[in-house]
């Protein structure tokens, strides 16, 4: 049977709400390990909240947090995929239903006219990143980002021959700048780039990658690490509290720069780091490729 | 680092009430938490200004900075999905007059809160907590009924003031106490100590 739109804002519709319900299993993790391993008692208190929330969320299907965040879809669109701009409209109307059936907040607002859509879309939203591959397959990522996260966002337009001393300073200085702010534990993405542009784009899309995957170049895993070991000494702490878990993980993207400049763009994602991947074939069949903390009926486990 | 103490308060809260706890406290909240966000905060004060009286009095209240899911039942009752705390320093401006005008005693929200608002606790006899950032659905849980929901219609869902009846809801972290100690501000300095050891250790300049 042909794949139609109908059936991909079904499988969107999926995602969205696995996205908003249930943590993916890294987070998951990444976050009962910190709390295992914590002794710092207010920092152990946040950390066993953060971990009944989730639960809370996984067995009710309600979201883990009340802020649904802004919708963004990357998709790597095979050039024979079947559905193109039907994909694009799929997307929109799997938002608009999440939002009417409670999975998500309406959290789409006119700048100029302060009004609220009500139902996730609007000029540009849900956020949608396209880029075209070769193959017959839609691979899609979907991750709803919290506002509170998106305060700590930098961009810094360094010279180019001081350009990794003002990345390391520049990640180490956003984290103790913004604090509590982004909801500690927080995954710090960052990507150098020729334009202020590319390199926040890709630090966005490297939030995508799971926990503890390193980055295929040795020295540029070896980047994240040191950064990763460097912020979990500031003694900052889930929501602040402190203790030893302040970042989950540190994610390095990069594109070719100009000779002339060297762009550093850092965001962070919240403990709640909600996103969810599938690959959708040309014959309908579709694969998450994600896996979430899930209710079974007798209690929450890893699945897919 | 000992282990935080634990209070079980319940609405009204009395000035000693207030007075007792001090930073670092945990304080698990039953009777009614009103949310107010930067839109209700404004509106508020435009009544209050004045001369009007708020749908709800908040004197001995906690007002909870958030902006919840709700969903309406098929009865007409409101069902709370997900109400965890959002960023209070928006409201810091004019949380010191809120106070004042109010008579809140506790303000609930997340990230903590500036020099004016301690200020304005010490004086009026209030404390600041911080709820678990993104813990909605573990906030629902305590929100045991929707008392009433006021300005819906004008600032919609999020921006809306919110009565809610909640039983045991925690934990509560103070980080503002009545005598104007700021938690946060003890461990953000900390944290920029910590900061330039590391910036050391990883052979960065000092400052930028």
């Amino acid at each position: 049977m042909a794949l139609t739109e109908s059936d991909l804002t079904g499988i969107f519709y999926e995602m969205v709400k696995t996205a908003a319900t249930s943590i993916p299993e890294d987070v998951y993790r990444a976050l009962k390990d910190g709390y295992e391993r914590e002794t710092n008692p207010l920092a152990k208190k946040q950390l066993e909240a953060i971990l009944k929330d989730i639960e809370l969320a996984c067995s009710g299907k309600v979201p883990i947090c009340q802020d649904t965040g802004t919708p963004y879809f990357f998709f790597e669109m095979g050039e024979n995929f079947p559905i193109r701009l039907g994909a694009i409209n799929a997307a929109r109307e799997a938002v608009r239903r999440a939002t009417k059936d409670g999975y998500l907040r309406p959290n789409a607002v006119d700048p100029f006219y302060k009004k609220n859509s009500g139902d996730n879309t609007g000029r540009y939203i849900p956020w949608i990143h396209v880029d075209l591959v070769e193959g017959n397959d839609l691979k899609v990522w979907f991750m709803t980002k919290g506002g509170g996260s998106e305060a700590p966002v930098t961009l810094i337009m360094s010279e180019p021959i001081l350009g990794f001393e003002k990345l390391k300073s520049g990640v180490i200085d956003t984290i103790v700048k913004y604090g509590p702010l982004p909801c500690p534990p927080v995954i710090v993405g960052v990507a150098i780039a020729a334009g202020g542009d590319m390199a926040l784009t890709l630090a966005k899309k490297a939030l995508l990658r799971p926990i503890g995957e390193r980055n295929p170049d040795p020295n540029i895993a070896k980047l994240e690490v040191e950064l990763l070991n460097a912020l979990n000494k500031l003694g900052l702490g889930p929501h602040g509290f402190g203790g030893g878990l302040t970042a989950l993980d540190v994610k390095i993207d990069y594109a070719y720069r100009h000779p002339a400049t060297f762009a550093i763009g850092i965001v962070t994602s919240c403990w709640a780091t909600r996103r969810v991947s599938a690959v959708i074939h040309a014959d309908g069949s579709w694969e998450m490729t994600s896996r979430h903390l899930r209710y079974t009926g007798s209690g929450c486990t890893i699945l897919r | 680092m000992s282990s935080a103490r634990e209070f079980h308060l319940r609405t009204p809260l009395r000035d000693e009430d207030v007075e007792a706890l001090r930073i670092g406290d945990v304080v698990y909240l039953s009777g009614t938490v009103v949310t107010a966000r930067d839109e209700a905060h404004e509106l508020a004060l435009e009544v209050l200004r004045s001369g009007g009286t708020l749908p709800v009095d908040l004197r001995g209240l906690a007002v909870y900075h958030c902006g919840p899911v709700a969903v309406k039942q098929a009865d007409g009752s409101w069902r709370i999905i997900a109400a965890g705390p959002t960023t209070s320093m928006r409201m810091d401006t004019v949380e010191p007059e809120f106070i004042e005008r109010t008579g809140a005693k506790l303000i609930i929200g997340k990230g903590g809160m500036g020099k004016a608002t301690a200020e304005a606790m010490k004086k009026h006899k209030a404390a600041y907590a911080v709820f678990t950032g993104g813990a909605g659905a573990l906030a629902a849980q305590a929100i045991k009924r929707v008392k009433d929901v006021y300005w819906l219609d004008k600032l919609g869902m999020a921006e809306a003031m919110w009565v809610f009846e909640v039983e045991e809801f925690g934990p509560l972290t103070i980080t503002i106490d009545s005598t104007g100690a700021n938690l946060y501000e003890q461990y953000m300095s900390e944290v920029a100590r910590r900061a330039k050891e590391v910036k050391r250790e990883l052979g960065l300049p000092a400052e930028e």
